[in-house]
């Protein structure tokens, strides 16, 4: 299982407690994590990344195994520590605002 | 016996405020949605257990949630808010074209026939309907792509449509107002509509009384006269007795006419509400005095309202959403403020308490009167 952590708004928004737990088909990247979670949490869908576009929302990063992969890398192949569960997938809110 | 519920829409949550038809002892439940920025949330008048609220933020976007048990609990609903057809251009700030970018809801305005019809006014300025009970979300695109579009500009808040007003005897007829488009109707359900701004002077454009451009606040009708609108504008306090079609100024003796909400008494059509704030560039009731003023003539003659108000150092403001009236035989009236204080007056206006005083800042305020 993949294992994403989610900022806290959006745990709150998706009713889930600490980390959120994803089946996810090979080759795992970052679109299909996002894919499976927005099956999964049908309330979560335009909060991370555009509807429509698909573009990742400013104010988020994508961290995999302490790099950021927020820029350009959506259909890359997520490596083994993320696919095993290992590590997870940390989706993170920009520490801004008032 | 019947009661009251005030829906209250802050920079960081929602609050619902519930007291009997004597509107003294208040209970306050929320934050709902806490730390999340609710510009709206909106009753149903065909089923006042079902509430619509407009969550969003800079980080995660447009949420809707909505309640069937009048606030209990509450669903989020649909969020996919995309505009029909071609998108265009507005005007940017410096008037080079910009296209049309959703951005946030600002207004939900719900059915007086059917709780599951709400309109949604959103930025950048377009209107959206639902009729599944905000599942999906329609756009009216005739609004957005009127020949005039090109030329709207957002307002310093943003280009927003902040104002859905309908004439419940018509249901072909809708009012809008835009930040700083101005004001438009449509006689046919929002299929086509029409810039209703002819009367409106506004010195800040070039031509003052422009088919649109006007900077509208916020537009508000009696139920039992739909031909009659009452406008707060940027400057200026306007009235139609034609649905819009001309506008005659009614600000009369008021101490300074710039302000945002404006209100109409549930019994009395003629007898109006505004918050004068001093200034476009100082957003704060003149001398530190914040006065609710009354006019019983639909406006042109104005008193100032002051009793339980505070008389000194009071430097808040109020929104364009955050004035309502409630509907019990002696009719109450809401405003809330940026400081987070929520005032009501049980009398028309005549004494006025604070419900609560240290919300964060309102962004909106609904009433809902209960069986």
């Amino acid at each position: 299982m993949i294992r994403v952590v989610l900022p806290a708004h959006l745990r709150t928004l998706a009713r889930v407690n600490g980390e959120v737990f994803l089946a996810v088909p090979d080759p795992v990247t970052i679109r299909r994590v996002l894919d499976a979670l927005e099956a999964q949490f049908p309330m979560l869908l335009g909060t991370i990344r555009d509807a429509v576009t698909g573009q990742r929302r400013p104010f988020l990063r994508f961290f995999v195994c302490a790099e950021d992969w927020s820029h350009g890398a959506e259909d890359r192949p997520l490596p083994a520590a993320i696919c095993t569960g290992q590590e997870p997938l940390i989706i993170l809110g920009a520490i801004a605002g008032g | 016996m019947r009661s009251v519920r005030v829906l209250v829409g802050t920079r960081k949550g929602a609050f619902l405020l519930t007291a009997d038809a004597q509107r003294r002892n208040w209970t306050v439940d929320g934050p709902h949605f806490g730390g999340w920025e609710i510009y709206h949330v909106a009753g149903s008048p065909a089923n006042p257990d079902r509430l619509y609220a407009s969550q969003s933020s800079g980080w995660f976007g447009q949420i809707i949630q909505r309640s069937d048990d009048g606030g209990r609990t509450w669903e989020p609903a649909g969020n996919q808010f995309v505009y029909q057809g071609e998108t265009g251009t507005h005007q940017w700030y410096d008037g080079t074209p910009h296209p049309w970018e959703f951005k946030r809801v600002w207004h939900l305005e719900a059915s007086p026939h059917d709780p599951d019809t709400v309109y949604a006014g959103v930025e950048d300025a377009a209107i959206f309907r639902s009729t599944d009970g905000a599942r999906t979300w329609t756009e009216l695109p005739g609004l957005r792509q009127h020949s005039t579009g090109s030329r709207w500009q957002p307002g310093a808040g943003g280009m927003c449509l902040h104002t859905i007003v309908l004439d419940p005897g018509d249901p072909n007829r809708l009012y809008v107002a835009i930040s700083a488009a101005g004001a438009f109707r449509s006689d046919d359900a929002g299929e086509t509509w029409r810039p209703i701004n002819r009367g409106l002077r506004s010195e800040f454009l070039p031509e003052q009384e422009a088919e649109v451009g006007h900077c509208v606040h916020r537009i508000a009708m009696h139920p039992s006269r739909p031909r009659v609108l009452f406008m707060q504008k940027h400057w200026d306090v306007m009235r139609s007795d034609d649905a819009g079609d001309s506008w005659r100024e009614v600000s009369g003796n008021l101490p300074v006419d710039f302000g945002f909400p404006i209100a109409v008494h549930a019994h009395e059509p003629e007898t109006i509400y505004v918050v004068p704030i001093k200034s476009d560039s100082e957003h704060f009731p003149p001398e530190g005095k914040l006065r609710v003023y009354r006019s019983r003539t639909g406006g042109t003659e104005w008193e100032a309202l002051t009793s339980g108000l505070p008389q000194s150092d009071c430097y808040v403001n109020v929104l364009r959403d955050a004035m309502a009236v409630d509907g019990l035989e002696e009719c109450g009236i809401y405003f809330g403020t940026s400081g987070g204080q929520v005032y009501v007056s049980p009398n028309g206006g005549d004494d006025w308490h604070c419900i609560v005083h240290n919300l964060p800042p309102v962004l909106s305020v609904e009433v809902q009167t209960l069986p």
